[in-house]
C-alpha cells in the first residue's frame, strides 16, 4: 500500500470504504432491524393485512376503491376519496395529480381541469347522497365555472357547445358556450364565483391525496354518506353511526393530525355486524 | 379544538423536544468528533480501509480523500442499479435505464436523493437498502464531516490540519446516525410501517377487485431518510404513503428526525470553538427563519389562497386526510429549510405562495437549519459574509471568531455562495428556452415555469423534493439535474474545506474594542438580514414570474 501513488492509494481506500460501509449500513443494518421488528411487531411489519372469510382481503392501513366493474359506487359500502394512483389506489403505481391550485380551464381536447374535477366529482357525490352538489366556482352542470374575456364576447370555456353557460351575459359581454378545439388562450381568464355557501360536500370527498392511497375519510364525508349505507343494508342509522365512531382515530395527543374515519375496515365491520 | 390551534400546538412541540434534545446531543456529537479514542469495530475498519487514524490530513488531501469516497461510491451505486437484474431480492425488477441510473447514483451520493423513477416500478430491495439508503448515511455522514473541519478550521491556531475524513466518515456514521436510525425505525415499526423482505402480495379486495399490496425493508430506510436529511422514497409516494408514514404520530417523529441533527449540531459548533455562546447565536439565526417560514406556510396553505382551494373548501388537493392541512405544511416547510426533501403532501398542488415558499427555503442555501452538516458549514459562510459586511461599513479587517477575514477568506466564501444561484438561475434559462424541455411540464403558465424554477432549485441546493406533475426521467432532465447536483454539492465543499485550510493557518487576533460581538441579538439580526437580502435579490425576479404571478392572478 504504501508505495503505491497517493493518488491511487485514496480511491483503494474508498473503494474499501464503500464496500465495508456497504456491508454495515447496507445489510447487517436493514436485515437486523428487520428481524427485530419481525419478531416484536410482527402484524405491523408485514402490512397490517386484515382479513374476511378466512382470506386476506387487503392491508388496514392502505385505501381501497369500494366500486363495481364498472366504476360505480357500491352503494352499501362507504366511499373512498379520489384517487391518482394507476387506475384508483394501486400501490404499484403511487400519486397525487399533482395539478396546480390555478388549473382552471380544461385542455381544448376534453382532458379536464383540476377545478372541473373538483366540480364533477361534488356533482356525483351529491347526487348519490341527495344533497346539493353546488360548491364556489362550479357551474350547475358540475365544471369549473370559468370565463375566457375577449374584446367584444366571453366565452364559458369548461361548457363545450352545445350546453348552455351558466351565466348569459358577463359585463355586457354576451357569453358563448366554448367550442371544442378552439384555442381560447388569447383570452384573460376570469373564474366566476358564484352563489353558492359552503358546500355540503367535505373537501376531501373531491380531492386526491398524497399517496393514492389515503386510508381514511374525514368524519364529515363518512357523516355524509351514513344515510345511503344504512339504506341500502336496511341496518337503522344509529347503528351505522356507531360503527363510523368505532372506526375514527382522533387526534394523537389532541393536537396531532386531524380525525380520520377508515374506510377499510368500518367496511370491514358492516360486513360482519 | 380547532385544526389551526392543534397545527400551532404540532409546531410549538417540536419545538420543545428540539430543544431538550439539543444540549445532549450536540455534546455527544461534540464527544465523537474530539474524541482521541476508537472502538473496536472502527479499529477493526480502519485496518480494512487500510488508512492511518491517527494521521491528521491538510485541507487537500481531506478534500482529495472525500471527492475519492464520492467518485467510488457514485460509480457503484450506478453499477448494482445497471446490474440489479443480476442481484438477489431484484423482484425481477429490469436493469435501470442508463440516464435514471447515473441521475439516481449522483442524486443519493450528493444527499439530494432527487427522484427521477417510481420506487416501486423501479428498484429491487437489494439496490434500496445496500446501494441507496447506504448513501443515506454516508453522505448526511460527509456533510457533517465538512461542518466539523470547518469547524476546526475556526478553532486551530497555526495548524496544518484539520482532521482525517476517514475518522470523521466512519463516526459519523456509526457513532451519531447508526444508532438514532435503528432506534427511531423500530418506533416507526411501531406505528405501522412495514419492514419484511417479501414481494407483492395480491389480494381481493372486498368489491372483488385484486390489489398488489407492496412490500419492503421500508421503516429501516425511513428513518435514516429523514434523520439524515436525505429525503429519497421507498415508493413514488415518499412520506405520504401509509407505508412510510402511517400515522399522525409517526408524521410528527419523521418532522423530529429530520430537524434534530441540523439543529443540535450549533451546539456542537459552540463547543468545539470553546464558546457556547456562538453557538446559540447560529442556532438562534437558524430558529428565526425556520420558525417564520413555518408560520407563514401554514398561513398560506390555511388561506388556501387560489381558485381550486376555494372551490374545495380547503387545500386538500395532495394531502392525506390523517395528516390535515396544517401538519402537511409544517412537513413541507421543515423538507425544504433542511435539505430534506421527502414529502408527506405534494407540493405541485400547494397554494402559489405556499408552494413559493418551500421554493423560497431551499432558495436560502440550505442553511436554516439546512442539510445534516452543510447547513451549518452553508450558515457559517454567511456567517463570514455577514462581518465582512459589516467591517465594510465601519473600515476594519473583519474578524470571526478571532481568525482574520481577508482577501482569500472572503473570495473563498463569496464563490461558495455564487455557486447555486448560478446553477439555479442557468439551467432554468436553458430549459426554459426550448421547446422540448418546456414541454415537460404538467402544468401550463406561471404554474409551469415554478415546475422548472423548483426542479433545478432544488438540485441545485440537493434538496431533492419536486413539484412533481413535471416529467424529469428524460436524458436532458436526468442529465442537467445531475450536473447541478454534483456542482451544487461538490464545489461548495471544496470551497468551504479550503476556507477551512486557510482559518487554521492564522494564529488568531484577540478581540479589540472594535471587534464585532458575534453572539449578541445584534448580530443575529445581521445575518438573518444578510441571508434574506442576498436570496430576494438573487431570486425574486424568477420567483415574480412564477409563483407570484400566480399568486396575485
Amino acid at each position: 500500500m504504501e508505495r503505491l501513488p497517493s493518488w491511487l492509494r485514496q480511491h483503494l481506500a474508498a473503494l474499501r470504504a464503500v464496500v465495508v460501509l456497504t456491508v454495515l449500513l447496507g445489510v447487517i443494518y436493514p436485515l437486523v432491524t428487520t428481524g427485530v421488528a419481525q419478531a416484536l411487531f410482527n402484524g405491523k411489519a408485514n402490512g397490517s393485512i386484515v382479513q374476511a372469510g378466512g382470506k386476506d382481503v387487503g392491508s388496514a392501513i392502505i385505501g381501497q376503491k369500494f366500486t363495481d366493474k364498472d366504476g360505480n359506487p357500491v352503494k352499501k359500502y362507504f366511499q373512498s376519496r379520489p384517487s391518482a394512483a394507476g387506475d384508483g389506489y394501486d400501490p404499484t403505481s403511487t400519486s397525487a395529480s399533482n395539478l396546480g391550485p390555478d388549473d382552471i380551464v380544461d385542455g381544448p381536447n376534453g382532458g379536464q381541469s383540476l377545478l372541473t374535477q373538483v366540480c364533477a366529482r361534488s356533482k356525483a357525490i351529491g347526487e348519490l347522497a341527495g344533497v346539493s352538489g353546488a360548491r364556489p366556482y362550479c357551474t350547475p352542470d358540475g365544471v369549473g365555472a370559468v370565463l375566457k374575456v375577449f374584446p367584444d364576447h366571453a366565452v364559458s370555456v369548461n361548457q363545450a357547445c352545445p350546453a348552455t353557460p351558466f351565466v348569459a351575459t358577463y359585463e355586457g359581454l354576451k357569453v358563448e358556450c366554448g367550442k371544442p378545439g378552439e384555442d381560447y388562450a388569447a383570452g384573460r381568464t376570469v373564474p366566476v364565483r358564484g352563489e353558492a355557501g359552503t358546500p355540503a360536500v367535505p373537501a376531501d370527498a373531491v380531492t386526491a391525496s398524497g399517496s393514492g392511497l389515503d386510508p381514511h375519510i374525514s368524519p364529515a364525508y363518512a357523516e355524509l354518506q351514513a344515510p345511503r349505507v344504512a339504506r341500502e343494508r336496511g341496518i337503522a342509522l344509529d347503528k351505522v353511526k356507531q360503527l363510523i365512531e368505532a372506526n375514527t382515530t382522533g387526534r394523537t395527543f389532541g393536537f396531532m393530525g386531524e380525525p380520520a374515519v377508515n374506510v377499510l375496515e368500518l367496511n370491514l365491520s358492516l360486513d360482519k355486524a | 379544538m380547532s385544526t389551526t390551534a392543534a397545527g400551532m400546538i404540532f409546531i410549538v412541540s417540536l419545538i420543545v423536544a428540539l430543544g431538550l434534545v439539543h444540549k445532549p446531543l450536540g455534546d455527544y456529537m461534540y464527544r465523537v468528533y474530539t474524541t482521541t479514542r476508537h472502538n473496536v469495530v472502527e479499529r477493526g475498519v480502519y485496518r480494512l480501509l487500510g488508512v492511518r487514524a491517527d494521521a491528521e490530513q491538510s485541507w487537500g488531501v481531506y478534500a482529495r480523500s472525500l471527492l475519492a469516497f464520492s467518485v467510488i461510491s457514485i460509480l457503484v451505486v450506478y453499477g448494482m442499479q445497471r446490474l440489479q437484474d443480476k442481484l438477489p431480492l431484484s423482484l425481477g425488477m429490469k436493469p435501470v435505464t442508463d440516464h435514471i441510473a447515473w441521475n439516481t447514483a449522483i442524486s443519493f451520493v450528493t444527499n439530494t436523493n432527487w427522484q427521477a423513477y417510481s420506487g416501486e416500478s423501479t428498484m429491487g430491495y437489494l439496490v434500496q437498502m445496500s446501494a441507496l439508503a447506504v448513501q443515506n448515511f454516508v453522505s448526511a455522514a460527509v456533510g457533517m464531516a465538512v461542518a466539523i473541519a470547518l469547524v476546526r478550521g475556526f478553532a486551530r491556531r497555526k495548524a496544518d490540519t484539520i482532521g482525517n475524513f476517514w475518522v470523521d466518515l466512519v463516526r459519523g456514521s456509526l457513532r451519531i446516525l447508526l444508532p438514532i436510525a435503528f432506534v427511531g425505525a423500530l418506533v416507526l415499526v411501531a406505528g405501522g410501517l412495514i419492514q419484511n423482505l417479501s414481494g407483492l402480495h395480491e389480494v381481493t379486495t372486498l368489491t372483488g377487485g385484486t390489489q398488489g399490496i407492496t412490500g419492503g425493508p421500508v421503516a429501516s430506510q425511513e428513518a435514516i431518510k429523514e434523520l439524515g436529511t436525505n429525503g429519497g422514497g421507498f415508493y413514488n409516494a415518499n412520506s405520504a404513503h401509509p407505508f412510510e408514514n402511517t400515522t399522525n404520530w409517526t408524521n410528527w417523529l419523521e418532522v423530529f428526525l429530520l430537524l434534530v441533527i441540523p439543529f443540535a449540531l450549533p451546539r456542537t459548533f459552540g463547543k468545539l470553538v470553546g464558546q457556547v455562546k456562538q453557538g446559540y447565536a447560529i442556532l438562534a439565526v437558524m430558529g428565526v427563519i425556520a420558525l417564520t417560514s413555518v408560520l407563514l406556510t401554514n398561513v398560506f396553505e390555511l388561506g388556501g389562497n387560489a381558485t381550486v382551494p376555494q372551490a374545495v373548501g380547503a387545500a386538500m388537493e395532495g394531502k392525506e386526510v390523517r395528516f390535515g392541512v396544517s401538519d402537511s405544511a409544517t412537513f413541507a416547510a421543515s423538507t425544504t429549510l433542511t435539505s430534506t426533501g421527502a414529502v408527506n403532501s405534494f407540493h405541485d398542488s400547494f397554494t402559489p405562495f405556499g408552494g413559493m415558499m418551500t421554493m423560497f427555503n431551499m432558495m436560502l442555501g440550505e442553511v436554516a437549519p439546512g442539510g445534516v452538516g452543510s447547513g451549518l458549514y452553508g450558515m457559517l459562510i454567511l456567517a463570514v459574509i455577514t462581518v465582512f459586511v459589516a467591517g465594510l461599513m465601519v473600515g476594519r479587517t473583519p474578524e470571526y471568531l478571532g481568525k482574520k477575514i481577508g482577501a482569500r477568506e472572503i473570495k473563498l466564501a463569496s464563490l461558495y455562495f455564487l455557486v447555486t444561484p448560478v446553477l439555479v438561475l442557468i439551467g432554468t434559462a436553458f430549459a426554459m428556452g426550448s421547446a422540448e424541455q418546456r414541454a415537460s411540464m404538467l402544468n401550463s403558465g406561471p404554474h409551469g415555469l415554478s415546475e422548472v424554477l423548483y426542479a433545478f432549485t432544488s438540485a441545485s441546493n440537493n434538496n431533492g423534493s419536486a413539484f412533481a406533475g413535471i416529467t424529469v426521467n428524460t436524458p436532458w432532465y436526468d442529465v442537467a439535474l445531475g450536473l447541478c447536483m454534483v456542482f451544487g454539492r461538490f464545489l461548495p465543499i471544496v470551497l468551504a474545506l479550503a476556507l477551512a485550510g486557510s482559518l487554521a493557518r492564522q494564529a488568531p487576533v484577540p478581540a479589540g474594542a472594535g471587534t464585532l460581538p458575534t453572539h449578541r441579538p445584534q448580530f443575529v439580526g445581521m445575518v438573518v438580514g444578510v441571508t434574506i437580502i442576498l436570496v430576494a435579490l438573487t431570486f425574486l425576479p424568477a420567483l415574480a414570474l412564477g409563483p407570484i404571478a400566480e399568486g396575485l392572478s
